[in-house]
């Protein structure tokens, strides 16, 4: 548009002049249209527009400007008369200012003709392209309408052919129908046939026995040099009701023979089945259990079926020979039981599957690949710690064969064993002075107990000389009272007694089991300390306990010693072994002890519950 | 593997005794007894006229030779060669003729199937029995010997008789659910009667020794239907083959189908070995020029890449009997096999493994498989196709061998000895025996090296 618009540009400034030469003249719109249509015809204009102004006519001309231009509205040409009848002259200057004003507005013409011009080529252009448009939309238009009534021929037709297609699928399936009937009745023409000819060939069957077969024929025989033994040996039997009951018998063994003999199999059959089922869920159980255990968020129900199933658990044996009784009782339990414990397995395989491949999605990510190289680090790790391992036990057995290498010579061992004897010597004495002041405190704690003791005792005495002083004014006061109020006191001295007793007897029992305790603590822990009470006389329970307690401390205190003394013998060669074991049977004993008591204590705690 | 002279034969009348110590064939009218093993002639019976069919008795003592054309048997005995038995049915006219299975008693079938004759070698007495029907195969003994089944038809309605064979007394008498049965045959273990109809309707019956219906099966319908059955040896399934070209397995305690095996042209599962039949080069029976020249080429076995398609034939749709669907199937003696025959497959051998019921192995010939049978004693199947080779496979191979002799010596049928080490092979004119075990007790059948792929 734009190229269009350039190349357009002179031709419409040729235009604009001449056109505008033409507005000056007073000439026909002919003449402005024939020099419109031809370029070289304008000097041949110019010479006809001078002829407009001769010496002849320049006053007519001047009047007939002035009179164009006045009903123009511009100022008359000439000057102001002061009379009507004097000649009016020219005024030059209004003629001049005329001139400059009509080039002005021939100027303003111009330019606003231009202007409108290339308006008017625009619109001219866009009026051509709307044109185009239109042209092209109504081609489309045609187009479009010539397919949709292709369209909708072809959907004519393709309907047509639809309808005919099912008129003839109609007609095919009634053709099928047809021949159908016609199948039928040929076959039942053909049985009909069959059944005359069958008859009629059975009633010449029966005419042809009659003539064959009852007509003595010599023919028919059996020429026999001599008749032949039986198979068997035995004669031949005659036809009786007896012995067609026993080959009713007979067929009867043999069914039942095949039936006995295919229960049997499926009674082993089901016996395999069930040990494998027995087995499976067995191992299910075994398989399940422990894994139920651990994780509390598994569902209710599966913690529920293990538990029921460890509630079956215990009737196990019966029921095993219970199934071999009958299986119609127990087979629902077991299948039932299968089946949950099936369940179970398989949610809970889906469930790893699951973390599978929610491993395998995660795998693609960093992570997996740092734990990659973690597990890497920490094979090497453990690579090199087998490997230590491995040299510390080569040391080892070096060190061994070196040892038994030494003591197969005599006089080295002998020295060896005399220097490990006094350093043996040297440890003795440590421990026997350890020893010795542990024996010292446990005869201090002696003491301070004898001495609570004896003061317990002196309280106990006061108390109780208290409580019978308070018992006394107690029944004096009631003497006082009516009947009912001493059945009520009776009725509460009553209670009180019982508690009494109840507190006797939860007394009474700790008694006598501390005393199994007691009995027992000590003689673990006198092994080791003469020094410490043998029992505790103090019949109190409140007593044992804290001796009991502090039993157990020194026992601690006993234990730590041997365990303290290791490491210093570790760094010793292995000679000193005999002596440790000999000694570790204290620190063992020890522990045992320790064991003893506690469960001892666990046991007591127990009986008193109930 | 050894093979005997040739012996003439005709009819393919060939027999190995029941206890396996002889062995009958008939050469037109006269009957020959050999030694089994040695082949030596020991007795030789003259007939009236062209033998057209021989049995043995169950105990071996007797010798039964049919001459249908004069409706004449005649019984031979091994023991007493002067002992002589003839019988005549006279105008009644003679279509079949067999042993009871206690070696005492003849049954004759008359022309037109009028009636059925019981005579008896002990006594003179003469049993009727009315009615049998002309089928495919009405007859059947129990394999212990005690009852005979047999398909009666009468007042357009199908019926079985059961009788007891020791005094021919009638058992049990019941109709049976068919348009017109084809065929009955006792389970092996004498406790269940399996019915079958004729192949316009597809209906397997089973009935109890007692005549009680124990199940009835019909896979489909509106199409050709049974064409085939078998029992396993061990009574536990019953293969049905039919004309869709499928086997039908039916266990013993739901009778319901176990299986469906198809017999697709093309066998695709990798699973599955198909062994070729090929012919060897002619080059390398040229470079042999000393061996006698054979007119059919040796051939071998090879190992087909799965999948393979199989050689079809394309059936004519309007004659009766088309060649289509099983019609031959056999189980083995250890019931672990089953070999069958697609009719439009004619070449090919199927072999199902029963354990797995699926598809073990497919023998594909040159030629049309006339007959296969399987070894008495062990999982070992013979296979002919009428030319002069003979062909064996078991689980551990597959084997072809030539016939060796003069002339062209076509195997159109076989049978096994009892005790599985040899096979007679039975040609149009003459007849052999191949001995299986060698004599060093060596390599078995399936030893030569030179024809296993």
């Amino acid at each position: 548009m734009g190229d269009w618009m350039t190349i357009t540009d002179p031709e419409s400034k040729n235009l604009s002049q001449y056109t505008s030469e033409t507005k000056m003249s007073p000439s026909s719109l002919y003449s402005q249209q024939v020099l419109c249509s031809s370029i070289p015809l304008s000097k041949n204009v110019h010479s006809f527009f001078s002829a407009f102004c001769t010496e002849e006519n320049i006053e007519q001309s001047i009047s007939y400007l002035d009179q164009e231009l006045t009903t123009f509205g511009f100022p008359s040409l000439y000057e102001e008369s002061k009379g009507k009848e004097t000649k009016r002259e020219l005024n030059i200057v209004a003629v001049l200012n005329c001139m400059n004003e009509l080039l002005i507005l021939q100027r303003k013409n111009l330019l606003a003709q231009e202007n409108v011009e290339t308006q008017n080529l625009k619109l001219g252009s866009d009026m051509d392209h709307l044109q185009n448009c239109y042209a092209k939309l109504k081609e489309q238009l045609e187009t479009s309408r010539r397919e949709m009534i292709g369209l909708q021929e072809r959907d004519r037709q393709l309907q047509c052919k639809n309808r005919n297609l099912h008129q003839l699928l109609k007609n095919e399936k009634d053709e099928v129908q047809k021949l159908q009937n016609i199948i039928a009745s040929r076959a039942t023409q053909y049985n009909h046939d069959m059944k005359r000819k069958e008859r009629e060939y059975n009633k010449l069957k029966e005419r042809l026995h009659q003539l064959v077969m009852n007509k003595k024929d010599k023919k028919i025989a059996m020429e026999v040099l001599n008749y032949v033994g039986r198979a068997d040996g035995k004669r031949g039997s005659w036809r009786t009701g007896k012995s067609e009951a026993r080959n009713e018998d007979e067929m009867y063994k043999i069914l039942l023979n095949d039936y006995e003999y295919r229960q049997k199999q499926i009674l082993m059959e089901n016996a395999e089945l069930k040990k494998v089922l027995q087995q499976m869920k067995k191992e299910m159980i075994s398989l399940l259990s422990p894994q139920k255990q651990k994780p509390r968020e598994r569902a209710d129900d599966s913690t529920g079926t293990v538990i029921s199933d460890v509630e079956e658990d215990p009737g196990e044996l019966s029921r095993e020979s219970m199934w071999d009784l009958s299986c119609e009782t127990v087979r629902e339990q077991l299948t039932n039981s299968i089946r949950k414990q099936w369940r179970i397995l398989k949610s809970h395989v889906e469930k790893l599957d699951n973390q599978v491949s929610k491993v395998h999605l995660e795998g693609f990510n960093d992570e997996d690949v740092i734990s990659r190289q973690d597990h890497e680090e920490e094979t090497e790790k453990l690579e090199l710690e087998i490997q230590q391992c491995k040299e510390m036990i080569k040391t080892q057995q070096q060190l061994l064969q070196q040892q038994l290498a030494t003591t197969c010579d005599d006089d080295t061992t002998s020295l060896l064993r005399d220097c490990y004897l006094l350093e043996e010597k040297e440890r003795l004495k440590e421990e026997w002075s350890l020893f010795k002041e542990q024996k010292k405190n446990f005869e201090k704690e002696r003491r301070s107990f004898t001495e609570a003791a004896i003061r317990l005792g002196l309280e106990r005495k006061a108390f109780e000389e208290e409580r019978a002083s308070w018992l006394k004014q107690q029944f004096l006061n009631m003497t006082t009272f009516d009947h009912q109020n001493s059945e009520n006191v009776r009725l509460f001295s009553a209670f009180s007694g019982s508690s009494d007793q109840d507190n006797l007897t939860a007394h009474s029992r700790p008694r006598q089991k501390p005393h199994g305790v007691s009995n027992g603590a000590p003689v673990c822990s006198s092994k080791f300390t003469k020094s410490l009470p043998a029992s505790p006389s103090t019949s109190d329970f409140c007593h044992t306990r804290p001796c009991v307690s502090e039993h157990s401390s020194s026992i601690n205190v006993l234990n730590v010693t041997p365990e303290e003394a290791k490491p210093n013998r570790a760094g010793r060669e292995c000679a000193s072994q005999k002596w440790s074991v000999a000694s570790r049977p204290g620190s063992q004993d020890g522990c045992c002890s320790g064991c003893s008591l506690t469960y001892t204590n666990s046991h007591v705690e127990k009986d008193d519950l109930p | 593997m050894n093979f005997s002279e040739v012996f003439k034969l005709s009819s393919q009348l060939c027999k190995f005794s029941p206890d396996g110590k002889y062995l009958a064939s008939c050469v037109q009218y006269r009957l020959v007894v050999r030694d089994a093993s040695s082949l030596q002639i020991l007795q030789l019976y003259t007939c009236v006229d062209q033998i057209q069919h021989v049995e043995w008795s169950a105990d071996s003592l007797f010798l039964l030779c049919a001459m249908y054309k004069r409706g004449l048997v005649q019984v031979w005995s091994l023991e007493q060669p002067e002992w002589h038995c003839r019988i005549d049915e006279g105008s009644a006219g003679l279509v079949a003729s067999c042993w009871s299975p206690d070696g005492r008693h003849v049954l004759n079938t008359t022309e037109f199937h009028l009636r059925m004759t019981v005579w008896s070698l002990c006594t003179k007495s003469v049993s009727y029995i009315k009615y049998p029907k002309a089928c495919q195969q009405g007859v059947s003994f129990s394999r212990d010997g005690r009852y005979l089944a047999l398909a009666e038809r009468r007042d357009c309605k199908d019926y079985v008789s059961i009788f007891v064979c020791s005094d021919w007394q009638l058992l049990r008498h019941f109709d049976t659910g068919t348009q017109d049965l084809a065929g009955i045959e006792w389970a092996p273990n004498g406790c269940v009667l399996a019915v079958w109809d004729t192949c316009l309707e597809y209906k397997v019956l089973l009935y109890s020794l007692d005549g009680r219906l124990l199940a009835a099966y019909c896979a489909y319908e509106w199409s050709l239907g049974v064409k085939a059955a078998a029992w396993s040896p061990s009574s536990q399934f019953l293969a049905v083959g039919s004309y869709d070209g499928k086997v039908r397995v039916l266990n013993h305690v739901t009778w319901k189908v176990l299986a469906e095996l198809g017999h697709p042209a093309a066998v695709s599962d990798s699973r599955v070995v198909v062994y070729k039949e090929a012919e060897k080069s002619p080059r390398g029976s040229l470079g042999r020029p000393a061996c006698p020249p054979h007119r059919a080429a040796e051939s071998r076995y090879e190992v087909a890449e799965v999948p393979v398609s199989l050689q079809t034939l394309k059936p004519a749709a309007d004659r009766a009997n088309p060649k289509i669907g099983i019609g031959a199937l056999a189980f083995s003696a250890d019931s672990c096999f089953l070999a069958t025959r697609n009719d439009n497959v004619p070449n090919a051998v199927w072999v199902w493994d029963v354990r797995k019921l699926r598809l073990f192995v497919v023998l594909e010939q040159l030629g049309p498989v006339r007959a296969f049978q399987w070894d008495p004693q062990q999982p070992r199947l013979a296979v002919c196709t009428g030319g002069s080779k003979v062909y064996l496979w078991s689980p551990a191979g597959c084997v072809s061998v030539q016939v060796p002799g003069e002339g062209d010596f076509q195997v159109l049928s076989l049978c096994w000895h009892s005790n599985g080490d040899s096979l007679a092979l039975l040609g149009k004119d003459h007849f052999c025996l191949c001995f299986l075990e060698t004599e060093d007790g060596g390599g078995s059948a399936l030893g030569p090296p030179g024809s296993l792929t």
